[in-house]
């Protein structure tokens, strides 16, 4: 059965026509060219498919878009700032700082890594700490998102740049 | 070769080429692509692991609305299989049934839940067999009026028996004779599997031109591109296979894949774009992961610590195909000698077929297994011998430019450096003495080759190509086979033909893994390709350079020889004339050799032994690692953690030290979520160890939550050392970092929990319910060792006597 769903993804308004079985997932990734966000085990288990939705990271294959319709999703599409005819795409600190640490191998696991390394961050800035920005609260953070390529280390040295350059 | 400092991009560390973009969630893997047409296929899979297929009805599942084709195996017969020797796969099961998951049938659908509902539809009539499911299991002899049910291949060496291997090189009852010491023991290493982050997943077209096109998450696209000729009967120069950029391979996505046939066959026959991506459930199923191994190692050594004799004796369980599985059975017996020298040697094997998911290449292929085994005997040897086990190894190692007793060339040996430089970084020998009750340390160490010396099929063709093309803007063009699984080989790529003529990296572009626009490589497996595409690169570019030198150099009236390239301008060495451009110097070559274009090839030199079984280790060079693990473990509950690893590695020479970094972290992740907690394992369809569960064959655990793997919260901190050798076969020296790095891992953690609580666990995954059973054995004034107990005792064929090299 479809219905006319209204999502607002990184601040902008889609409508979609859509079966109201599917997960935020497939809808952002077969409905929305949104293809940014991955899958890697459909069930909740792996992090792949993280998104942001009023900030907080949310497994995109656990939620079904009708729950999300009044809610501000983030994917990561929306982290580099675009829009000025004279000015550079600006890539958030994280996705500059993943590139140049090596912290991408196979770059699977980076979009869901990402986004809840910026919700961390979002969250846990020099100005605004309520958890220290240290190495086992990111650690922590990043704990429901696998990795099989990096071991880790360098998404968490990235994390710590982009924190240091962000506040 | 020498080192030098004076490169601009070699040894330095650099971004990936393709970095900024993964991090934007621009790259395109295979399930990004949406076609326009595109149809969805699914595929439908035994639920019996043995059991012959009586009749096939798909009537049902083309009558269902969207339902566009369907297949079975009889509509694609004939068997493929990545090696020569075991072509013995269906893309759709013909016959019958060798495994759960084995696929009988496929549809394809406008979208997946249709596919998925169409499954059931199909009505499938199954004789159910006997099936087989462990090492025991497998060796059993078989009457002849049993084979017909019970045997899973006809083709095995015996009964389900796969292969059998024997060699000997020099005389290893005298070895034993001359020892001070002697150890037979038992160890077992259980099988794993890749868990890459992106499933399998393929797309193919079949063009109006009657081209087929496939794309597909493949680390070989050159074998899938085989392989699709022979199964589907097309010439292969109408089929283009090309590698998307893959999330996650570690040899999970080297073979040529069931699904891969299923959905071009598909695409033929419905004349539109059909894709398939595996569930996670199907990813574990696929495998191609670590074998299971069962081994008997007897070792000798002098009071001096040198080693006199060493015998494996190995049981690989297989699961229910070929795969790489022959590799994999030699190179459980091949790259043990590469690090001390071993004066006689002995190794026995034989591969077993059982009704499971196959095995095949995971990283370290066949090696971590024994390496494992040894690593943990030299430290028992350690004790015996009353010696530090970092002392015992640096006493005897292999020199460079030696032979081994299996006949391989080791040119440099960088294992005494890592040991030394590891230890000191550590604290290692002094530590270990004096580490408090719970607390301990383990070392270990291993050695890997730089691309197998020999391709999977044979040929006198190179094993790697590159062309080169440079446009007037001075836009160079790599074209190679190879395929970025994420370890940066479009990055070493990238960086040489760079470094080489002089130019910014942001100039070069990397186009590979395209079978149309590509020369071939061989693909990004036994860590062949920094070595191999880099030779191959850089003798594609040099030629290219000293044409825009000889046209600069009429230009400007200087000689070649006072010439030079470097950060993008054509100057004298000495520095005295303006530079001029890169751009307008290749606008002079152009202008006076034409178009600007190279190739560049590399074969691996012709090594090791000439005896039946010498193709499986030899390389051009080998890479060693040593790692020390600093542990605690509770010594009531054997919980235990990882506190720190470090690891040295001798690289050879780094081209990108970060790329070459995030490989040794990497293995070293990989190994340990190894030694801790990575199974793959069946239900045995006996209730009393199942509970009743599932029926035999059945994987226990196929998802991502209950297959254990280490989250950033269990990864400790692991401290690199580089160590360069710079070696004469790699390209600048390098050698090989994607495997090597993952094999000491292992043994150093069982060799730390022994350190730290005096439990001696012979079998990997290290667990705290092994631990756990060890410290009630102490407690009760036994052994403490854990491990297997019993060993089949089969008789192996007469081994293949080899004199062992001067």
């Amino acid at each position: 059965m479809k219905q006319l769903l209204t999502l607002t993804i990184n601040g902008e308004s889609h409508e979609v026509w859509t079966s109201t079985n599917k997960t935020l997932l497939e809808v952002l990734r077969e409905d929305l060219n949104l293809t940014g966000t991955k899958h890697g085990c459909e069930l909740g288990e792996c992090g792949a498919c993280t998104v942001l939705i009023e900030g907080e990271p949310v497994l995109a294959c656990l939620i079904l878009p009708l729950e999300v319709q009044a809610q501000d999703i983030q994917t990561i599409e929306g982290l580099t700032k675009y829009g000025s005819s004279t000015a550079e795409p600006k890539p958030h600190p994280l996705q500059t700082a993943f590139a140049e640490q090596g912290a991408s191998q196979c770059g699977y696991c980076s979009p869901g890594m990402l986004m809840t390394a910026k919700a961390f961050l979002d969250k846990n800035s020099k100005n605004n700490s309520k958890m220290p920005l240290d190495r086992q609260s990111i650690r922590h953070a990043l704990s429901g998102n696998l990795c099989r390529c990096t071991g880790y280390s360098k998404i968490i040295e990235a994390i710590e740049q982009a924190a240091n350059q962000t506040s | 070769m020498g080192k030098n400092n004076n490169f601009q991009w070699i040894g330095k560390s650099w971004a990936q080429v393709d970095g900024l973009a993964k991090t934007k969630g621009e790259t395109v893997y295979a399930d990004d692509l949406f076609l326009p047409r595109m149809l969805f296929a699914k595929m439908l899979r035994s639920p019996h692991s043995h059991a012959r297929i009586k009749n096939i009805d798909l009537t049902n599942a083309l009558n269902r609305p969207g339902v566009i084709a369907a297949l079975t195996g009889r509509d694609m017969p004939i068997r493929f299989g990545i090696l020569p020797v075991s072509q013995d796969e269906e893309a759709l099961c013909v016959d019958k049934v060798r495994m759960i998951g084995d696929p009988v049938a496929a549809v394809a659908a406008i979208d997946e839940e249709t596919a998925e509902a169409a499954l059931e539809d199909i009505l499938v009539e199954y004789e159910l067999l006997p099936s087989v499911l462990t090492i025991e299991d497998g060796l059993k002899d078989l009457e002849e009026s049993e084979l017909e049910n019970s045997q899973i291949h006809a083709y095995a060496d015996s009964g389900n028996i796969h292969k059998k291997v024997a060699l000997e090189f020099g005389d290893t009852v005298a070895g034993f004779a001359e020892a001070d010491h002697v150890r037979e023991e038992l160890y077992y290493y259980e099988g794993n599997t890749h868990l890459p982050m992106e499933q399998h997943s393929s797309v193919a077209k079949h063009g109006a031109d009657g081209r087929l096109s496939l794309w597909s998450s493949t680390q070989t696209p050159h074998y899938v591109h085989r392989a699709l000729a022979k199964v589907l009967e097309m010439s292969a120069s109408q089929i283009r296979v090309i590698a998307t950029p893959v999330g996650g391979g570690f040899g999970g996505k080297t073979d040529p894949f069931q699904h891969e046939i299923v959905v071009s066959k598909l695409a033929i026959m419905t004349g539109r774009p059909v894709k398939i991506t595996l569930t996670r459930e199907e990813v574990f199923y696929t495998h191609r992961g670590r074998h299971p191994v069962l081994m008997w190692v007897k070792a000798g050594m002098k009071s001096d610590g040198s080693i006199t004799a060493l015998h494996y004796r190995n049981f690989l369980d297989g699961g229910a195909y070929g795969s790489y599985g022959v590799a994999s059975t030699f190179y459980t017996g091949a790259l043990q000698t590469l690090t001390y020298p071993i004066a006689n040697y002995k190794f026995e094997a034989m591969r077993v077929f059982t009704n499971k998911a196959p095995c095949g290449p995971k990283r370290g292929h066949g090696t971590p297994q024994p390496r494992f085994a040894l690593e943990v005997m030299l430290d028992k040897f350690a004790e015996d011998l009353k010696l530090d086990p970092a002392e015992l190894r640096l006493r005897h190692l292999m020199p460079d430019n030696s032979l081994t007793v299996n006949h391989l060339t080791v040119t440099t040996n960088g294992l005494g450096e890592c040991l030394r430089k590891v230890n000191e970084a550590s604290g290692f020998q002094k530590r270990r003495t004096k580490s408090s009750p719970g607390k301990g340390f383990g070392l270990g160490c291993g050695a890997y080759l730089s691309g197998a010396g020999l391709p999977i099929y044979w040929n006198k063709m190179p094993h790697s190509g590159v062309q080169i093309k440079i446009d007037r803007s001075g836009g160079v063009t790599v074209f190679c086979g190879s395929t970025d699984i994420g370890q940066g080989s479009n990055s070493v790529l990238a960086g040489i033909v760079a470094e080489e003529l002089g130019i910014h990296l942001q100039h070069v572009i990397v186009v590979t893994a395209d079978t149309d626009l590509t020369p071939v490589d061989l693909g990004s497996y036994s860590s062949r390709v920094t070595l191999m595409t880099g030779n191959a690169a850089i003798a594609a570019v040099r030629p290219l350079r000293e044409q825009i030198l000889i046209a600069a150099s009429e230009v400007l009236k200087i000689s070649t020889e006072e010439l030079t390239i470097s950060n993008g301008k054509v100057c004298k060495r000495n520095g005295s004339v303006e530079p001029v451009s890169f751009v307008d110097a290749v606008q002079w070559a152009e202008a006076k050799f034409g178009t600007l274009g190279s190739v560049g090839s590399y074969t691996p030199p012709r090594r090791g032994g000439k005896f039946k079984g010498a193709g499986v280790g030899p390389s051009p060079n080998y890479s060693y690692s040593a790692c020390v693990a600093e542990v605690t473990c509770d010594p009531e509950s054997g919980l235990y953690r990882v506190d720190k690893l470090w690891l040295a590695h001798d690289i050879g020479q780094a081209i990108n030290e970060k790329l070459v970094i995030g490989q040794i972290e990497g293995s070293a992740y990989m190994g340990l979520s190894e030694a801790m907690m990575e199974e793959q394992v069946y239900r045995t369809g006996n209730s009393a160890c199942s509970g009743g569960i599932g029926p035999a064959g059945l994987h226990k655990i196929p998802s991502m939550l209950d297959y254990k793997s280490l989250t950033s919260l269990d990864m400790p901190e692991v401290e690199t050392i580089l160590v360069e050798t710079h070696d004469s076969e790699g390209p600048y020296g390098a050698k090989e970092a994607g495997q090597g790095p993952l094999l000491p891992i292992m043994p150093a953690i069982a060799n730390a929990i022994y350190n730290a609580v005096g439990v001696r666990v012979d079998e990997v995954p290290i667990t705290a319910e092994k631990i756990f059973q060890g410290l009630q054995d102490l407690k009760k004034g036994k052994s403490g060792r854990i491990g297997p107990n019993k060993f089949p005792s089969i008789k192996f064929p007469e081994a293949l006597r080899v004199e062992i090299p001067d």
